[in-house]
């Protein structure tokens, strides 16, 4: 059992995470998690603004079945499977951090620079949070998948499109990981 | 309830991902900066196993759970939509160092906050929609 507590290494991860992708396809469906957002948005009446989103929402029902899932399954992790939530980064990663103002990075799960609720409350903290999730949507949905849809499925099987669109990941993240977040925090 | 198994593979998910370590920002921030190999073993050895599954699918070996051939629907073709899409989606994933699926796992652990990052994937999703005419792809 210790080890279920224990923080999981890369090479338990990677093969679950591909398990989890098998038993979507077993099962008739697939993986790719970013279109459940264009499911949320026609459910909320986002066919009043674009013809888009008048689909069919109940054909991607399953889909918000597992993302609800996934909520849960973050839950239990956190309530139930992780006493020690500390994160073991590179010495060099939290002197990094310290550089641009996080402060023991790595000695919580998340950054509060980010996610607390003090944070949110300042507009630049509002605004990191929406903007960033504007980003994420618009990019994924343009570029066709998300990490689970490209990088994931698309990689494994050995997609153009998605070897595109997973460099195109890499540019954008190492952009605003070594030029930007200097600049915002 | 017929779906009742897909919240049963998506508990998993939210449990794998949490307890690998892969929706924390820190993770992310340090795969960027190539200072760990978690994250690229992670999905490396995701991709390895996939690619062999795939085989396993497109050559008939394992069927569906009614016996059907498994096809994977391929993406549709473009070069500026993926490599455009992609920059934008990076840009947002290195901010708050979580994609889409993450987004919802952290939310299940009580974060409250992170309902303003998807509330701004919606409005970005129907951003896209709204101008993707005048976009290149």
């Amino acid at each position: 059992m210790d080890f279920i507590l224990e923080p999981w290494p890369w090479y338990i991860g990677g093969p679950l995470i591909a398990f989890v992708m098998f038993l979507l396809f077993y099962f008739g469906k697939k993986f790719g998690i970013s279109s459940n957002l264009e499911t949320i948005c026609a459910l909320g009446g986002a066919g009043k603004l674009h013809d888009f989103f008048n689909l069919d929402w109940k054909k991607n029902g399953w889909n918000l079945v597992f993302i609800l899932g996934t909520v849960i399954g973050g839950f239990i992790a956190f309530q139930y499977l992780t006493p020690e939530e500390a994160i073991a980064l590179n010495p060099q990663t939290v002197q990094d951090l310290a550089e641009i103002g996080f402060n023991d990075a790595g000695s919580k799960y998340l950054p509060d620079e980010l996610f607390s609720i003090d944070t949110m409350l300042t507009l630049k903290g509002f605004l990191i949070l929406l903007g960033s999730g504007i980003l994420v949507g618009f990019g994924a949905r343009y570029a066709g998948g998300c990490t689970s849809g490209h990088a994931i499925t698309g990689l494994s099987n050995l997609e153009l499109p998605s070897l595109i669109s997973v460099i195109g990941f890499f540019i954008g993240g190492l952009i605003m990981t070594w030029i930007l977040l200097p600049l915002i925090f | 309830m017929r779906h009742i198994k897909f919240l049963f593979i998506g508990i998993l998910f939210g449990i794998v991902l949490s307890k690998a370590e892969v929706i924390s920002w820190y993770r992310i921030y340090e795969m960027f900066k190539f200072q760990s190999f978690h994250m690229y073993g992670i999905i490396g050895s995701a991709v390895v196993i996939g690619i062999i599954i795939f085989r396993f699918f497109n050559k008939g070996l394992i069927k569906d759970y009614l016996g059907n051939k498994i096809n994977i629907e391929p993406k549709k073709k473009g070069f500026s939509r993926n490599i455009l899409g992609g920059i934008i989606f990076g840009l947002g994933w290195g901010l708050i160092g979580a994609c889409p699926g993450p987004m919802f796992i952290i939310l299940g652990r009580g974060v409250l906050t992170i309902a303003i990052a998807i509330f701004g994937g919606l409005l970005g999703v129907l951003f896209y929609h709204i101008i993707k005419h005048k976009l290149p792809h």
